[in-house]
């Protein structure tokens, strides 16, 4: 048999900054997202949602709507087939509210028309007669005896308790603040969207913007009474989630209309709708204290935090659980008691959102730090190293970190990098304010601020966290092509191309089609947590791997020799010195192979409920930041005027798509600093606009350098380590440090407003 | 009402038009061409930019009654066949597209700046996209998109 060398290795394998498969389409505007379906004979759904945060229903008239031309159905929770409940952890969230509504936007009626805006009119003549309930809206009260209940059994989500140590400890220096941070907004900028078709067989296929195919899945069963097989999703294409569609929006709602009406039903929400459509981020309320020798070093820390859910349970158990096991930061701490509560108000529902309950306590456990530095009189950077996690030390509930936790030489990259030059004055773009003309550089006072984070990635406390990945590899033309099949969310972060890297690695081809996330395969879990790379990277690898071994028994028959020393190389196997063996066409012929793999990281376990001690998280992931301000002190506006970091992802698989994430990231724990809040009185959204909720323009932006880590996991696939989330974390606390720096007050609430920052 | 207008370069007339709809409307729901999203529809986020008569505007400002016997450049009219324009070639190398939802318009403004400014200095890139709202990026590979088409448009 001759052989002959291959030749260089396939491009875009993992480690290269492969393009995205989707960016030819996107930049084109020919990407399908989930609101430009489009569906012959389709109609268009929209909601209607209680103007009150609690009320009673007293009674609902759909005569007047259903009498509107063009109207083709009008439904209420009458007409709820399954269970008229939903929910991610609890299902006590009705799909279109029965008796009482419980915050302002709960969803009442469905209208179905043939233009949106009959449809839109029609639902404002659907009369609700309600009667107006006293609302719980201060979450400092919901566990009061005399509060309002929520829901029966109390106003109680979860509290979990956190203690380690020494139970009564002292030391020679304690400092303490309290700290509040506002509700933010996802601020995807896709509209919730869906389209609905009615199938023959009685089910129904739905078309969705969503982060987790399966748990939506569930959920719309339960509400329709159908079993799965009748109910198919398919990911539409996502326009950013961020957490914000872990819960579900128009499913089930554009299913019911679908079903009714017999025709296929787009929904896609409006802006205003969006703000009440989706849950936000958890205000929180905070107490802290540290307890310090006179050096710095943490003695002990306690910790109260008190988190709004707003009118219902979604993930509220679970960010109280972070924000309760994460909440005292990347800190080595002797003595711990941390409680942490989450409670229902009739706000509006808050649930998951990148960060996920440590972005909030970041915010206090990063402004403390700096107290505790002025009070032992160390710089920022000195506090954070003295006390900072490293590798085998163990975190507030006792669990061993056991692979990188680089506290200490992040803050040596950030602090090391360059500092942006002075304020230069000449040009206004430059200043606080910029053209706006409010300020030539008389009053603007420059700070530098620092934090650290740590954040765990996946699914924590025991959740059976895995995802399914279908691979075949076949001859198509004359060329091998792998094909990959999950029901893991693209939202936008690149996961799809970081699937055709692994393919390319482990199965040595070039061609990889990714097809359609939908639930004819196997759950991949939720795109959340940082934990797709990791986790369905994972079951695409191994599901690579299984096609490989297949492949090659193959072969090894064929030549009539050991599977030892094979492998995939191009279109070819290749022995152990690269030499050509045989050809994949000639090898498979029209035979494609195939595998499917349920893959799995290592478990994780629940917390002991009185001490909240246990290994709760699979890996966690360390970042840090320095932030560089110009403050108008007199006026109170800032300018950003840089915001570096370093993290370490294990392993880059796509070093340019890790440095977006990190850039992207970084944004949206600026823009909670600074500027983005979605107001609440009297559980009424005061802002639910891109108006007037404010959102870091290219202009608030400033230049990020990043540097990135690759201190490889040796438990994870690759070595990878999630990236998506910590960025969302320090980068927030650095910028709200940097302000303090700049204008000299303590800044106890985010986002800061210019009337924080002038004492006015 | 009837509304005929010219979309990339075509002749384009849409029957039963609502007096009430926005040229956003009438693009992506009856003309077929969803490029320009829908992110805001009040001229917040600038991911509707199309051009109307050469100018950049928010579609979901403009009535698409106003369009008539106007024309129109949506994102969809900006590739010469299959073959991309620069500034959305850089779009896609760069790694300025994450969700992408803000692409359609952020390619329409740059496409527009460097029409009017060939070598745009970084506080003008700033100020020309200041109408455009991301929210995955952070801004800095899209300033990376801006620089490297300029420069491509430099050597053409």
């Amino acid at each position: 048999m001759t052989t002959t060398q291959t030749g260089a290795r396939t491009a875009g394998r993992i480690g290269d900054n492969a393009q995205r498969p989707d960016g030819t389409l996107k930049v084109t505007g020919e990407f399908a997202y989930a609101s430009d379906l489009w569906h012959d004979d389709m109609v268009w759904g929209v909601t209607l949602r209680s103007p009150h945060p609690h009320a009673r229903i007293r009674r609902i008239d759909v005569a007047e709507a259903l009498a509107v031309p063009g109207v083709s159905a009008v439904l209420t929770a009458d007409d709820v087939p399954g269970e008229n409940a939903y929910g991610l952890e609890h299902a006590d969230q009705p799909v279109l509210a029965a008796d009482v509504v419980r915050y302002e936007g709960e969803p009442v009626a469905l209208v179905a028309a043939d233009h949106p805006e009959t449809a839109r009119r029609a639902a404002a003549r659907i009369r609700v007669d309600y009667e107006v309930l006293p609302a719980l809206t201060d979450p400092r009260r919901a566990l009061d005896d005399d509060a309002p209940e929520v829901h029966p059994g109390g106003n109680l989500v979860r509290h979990l308790r956190v203690r380690r140590g020494d139970p009564a400890p002292t030391a020679p220096v304690v400092v303490s603040l309290d700290f509040e941070v506002g509700m933010q907004d996802q601020a995807f900028l896709g509209p919730e969207s869906g389209l609905a078709v009615p199938a023959e067989d009685g089910g129904v296929d739905l078309y969705v913007a969503t982060q987790w195919l399966h748990v939506d899945q569930r959920q719309v069963c339960l509400a329709l009474g159908m079993p799965p097989g009748k109910v198919r999703l398919t990911l539409a294409g996502v326009g950013g989630a961020f957490g914000g569609r872990e819960d579900l929006s128009v499913h089930v709602h554009a299913c019911l209309l679908a079903l009714r009406t017999g025709r296929p039903v787009k929904m896609s929400y409006g802006r205003e709708e969006s703000f009440h459509g989706h849950v936000h981020r958890h205000p929180a309320t905070m107490t802290y204290e540290f307890g310090a020798e006179r050096d710095g070093t943490l003695v002990y820390a306690r910790a109260d935090v008190l988190l709004d859910g707003g009118a219902y349970a979604s993930s509220t158990a679970a960010v109280v659980g972070n924000a309760g096991l994460l909440g005292l930061g990347p800190y080595r701490i002797p003595s711990v008691a941390v409680d942490a509560y989450g409670v229902f108000t009739h706000n509006p529902p808050c649930g998951a959102m990148r960060g996920f309950g440590c972005v909030q306590a970041a915010f206090a456990h990063e402004a403390l730090m700096d107290e505790l530095a002025a009070a032992v009189g160390v710089s920022p950077v000195e506090i954070r190293q003295r006390n900072g996690m490293r590798e085998g030390d163990r975190t507030t509930t006792g669990q061993v970190i056991d692979s990188a936790a680089p506290v200490a030489e992040l803050l040596e990259r950030v602090a090391a990098m360059p500092l942006p030059p002075p304020l230069e004055t000449s040009d206004l773009r430059n200043l606080p304010g910029a053209v706006g003309n409010t300020t030539h550089g008389e009053g603007v006072r420059r700070g530098v601020g620092y934090a650290v984070t740590y954040k765990n990635v996946g699914f924590s406390e025991g959740f059976d966290d895995y995802s399914t990945a279908r691979v075949r590899l076949q001859v198509v033309a004359g060329e091998a092509v792998a094909t990959v099949h999950t029901a893991a969310a693209e939202v936008g972060q690149g996961l799809v191309t970081v699937q055709q890297q692994i393919a390319r690695t482990e199965l040595g081809v070039e061609r990889v089609v990714v097809v359609p996330a939908d639930t004819t395969v196997g759950s991949a879990g939720s795109t959340s947590a940082s934990r797709q790379t990791y986790v369905t990277g994972g079951a695409v690898k191994a599901a690579c791997e299984a096609v490989r071994t297949a492949v090659l028994q193959r072969a090894a028959v064929a030549l009539g020799g050991p599977v030892a020393g094979l492998a995939l190389d191009g279109d070819k196997v290749v022995g152990a010195g690269g030499e050509v063996l045989a050809g994949l066409a000639d090898l498979l012929g029209d035979d494609a192979v195939e595998e499917t793999v349920e893959w799995r990281h290592r478990p994780t376990h629940a917390v002991d409920p009185e001490t909240g001690q246990g290994d709760a998280h699979v890996q966690f992931a360390f970042s840090a930041h320095r932030a560089v301000v110009d403050v108008d002190v007199e006026l109170g506006l800032v300018k950003v005027v840089a915001l570096d970091t370093a993290q370490d992802v294990g392993r880059a698989l796509n070093p340019d798509a890790v440095v977006g994430q990190i850039q992207g990231g970084s944004a949206q724990g600026m823009g909670l600093a600074l500027m983005e809040e979605v107001v609440v009185a009297d559980g009424h959204v005061r802002n639910p606009s891109f108006t007037d909720y404010l959102l870091p323009t290219i202009l608030d932006m400033p230049p990020m350098r990043v540097e990135v880590l690759e201190y490889a996991d040796p438990h994870a696939p690759y070595g990878v380590r999630g990236v998506g989330e910590p960025p969302t974390i320090s980068s927030g606390p650095a910028v709200a440090a940097a302000v303090r720096v700049a204008c000299g007050r303590p800044l106890r609430r985010v986002p800061i407003r210019p009337e924080h920052v002038t004492g006015t | 009402m009837r509304v005929t207008t010219t979309v990339n370069g075509t002749e384009r007339t849409a029957d039963d038009v609502w007096p009430g709809e926005s040229l956003l409307y009438l693009l992506r729901e009856r003309l077929g061409l969803p490029g320009a999203k829908n992110a805001c529809e009040q001229g917040e986020c600038g991911s509707c930019t199309v051009y109307l008569d050469g100018e950049p505007v928010c579609a979901c400002l403009v009535a698409a009654g106003q369009a008539i016997g106007r024309e129109v450049t949506t994102v969809e009219g900006l590739a010469d066949g299959q073959s991309l324009h620069p500034v959305q070639e850089a779009f896609v190398e760069a790694g300025a597209v994450q969700c992408g939802f803000c692409t359609p318009g952020l390619v329409v403004a740059a496409h527009d700046l460097l029409a009017r400014v060939p070598e745009p200095s970084d506080p003008e890139i700033r100020e020309a996209l200041a109408g455009n709202l991301c929210r995955c990026t952070g801004y800095e590979k899209i300033l990376d998109a801006v620089r490297l088409a300029a420069r491509r448009q430099a050597t053409r």
